[in-house]
């Protein structure tokens, strides 16, 4: 079972590319059709350099890009099939637009045991960078693992 | 700036501002999610690893709940103006499961030299159930 000595542990950084085909793909599978994903013209009018991401995509790029998209499993020793995701947030700094490069520096903040261990609560923060260095996000998740 | 945008500046706590219906989630969506977002966890996609873990199919992906929460939201809103995006993943989302994604304003505030609005939001399956519950912060 993970304790509390996760805490504070660093996950390999991960540099992913917003890469436009990927991202067509993504809107596809989704029915996307806003115009401001799909269109740079329309991007500008609102205000874009070029053509933005949508809300959740980050969580996407993070995994896309990983050489070991599940590492934070192996490394706290976690079975795949016993993982569900509790809950996601993404907080917004500056806009991330097609031909970024991100840096996500994901690590372990805290470590719960709910229903007398049978449930382990695992938030993971990552820090999200671009290729100029500024700070363009932060996101979080809630890995609930089933334990037994 | 769109028409959209401007219809959405002018809104007052308790206006149901987002509202999107989708189609049923089918095996060959999850497929696709599987590649689009990187995410190849076999449980949303092999019914043997799904069974092997104790679950009697696969079922949907968490983010694929949220990427369309995220759409109606941005339907509403543009993604100039959304400035945090959270949920809570409540339930797990069936296959054939045909959503709908709404959401209101629960608080109206400033922050950032702007004034922005809280919005609650929930994705709902057909059977009332929800799957989603969560909050946006955007621009107004």
């Amino acid at each position: 079972m993970v304790d509390q000595s996760a805490v504070g542990h660093r996950f390999t950084p991960v540099t992913a590319h917003v890469e436009p085909g990927r991202l067509r793909y993504f809107l596809d599978t989704l029915g996307e059709r806003n115009p401001v994903y799909r269109d740079a013209a329309a991007a500008r009018t609102d205000g874009f350099a070029a053509i933005p991401v949508p809300p959740t995509y980050l969580f996407c790029l993070e995994m896309l890009d990983n050489e070991k998209p599940f590492e934070f499993l192996t490394a706290l020793d976690i079975d795949l099939g016993r993982v569900l995701h509790g809950e996601q947030s993404f907080v917004y700094h500056t806009p991330v637009v097609v031909g970024d490069t991100l840096t996500f520096s994901p690590r372990v903040t805290s470590v719960t045991d709910k229903k007398g261990g049978a449930l382990t609560l695992i938030v993971v923060e990552t820090a999200v960078t671009n290729q100029n260095g500024v700070h363009v996000a932060d996101t979080a998740r809630t890995v609930v693992v089933r334990n037994g | 700036m769109n028409v959209m945008t401007e219809m959405k500046t002018e809104v007052a706590v308790g206006d149901r501002v987002v509202h999107k219906q989708f189609p049923a989630i089918s095996r060959h969506q999850l497929a696709l999610y599987c590649g689009a977002s990187g995410d190849h966890n076999p449980i949303h996609v092999d019914i043997d690893f799904a069974k092997a873990s104790g679950f009697p199919d696969v079922f949907t992906h968490g983010m694929l709940v949220m990427g369309y929460l995220g759409q109606a939201l941005s339907d509403a809103f543009a993604p100039s103006r959304i400035r945090a995006f959270s949920t809570r993943f409540a339930a797990i989302t069936q296959l054939g499961a045909e959503l709908t994604c709404e959401g209101t304003v629960a608080e109206i505030f400033e922050a950032g030299g702007e004034r922005r609005a809280r919005l609650a939001l929930t994705t709902r399956d057909q059977n009332g159930e929800i799957k989603l519950a969560g909050e946006a912060v955007v621009a107004l």
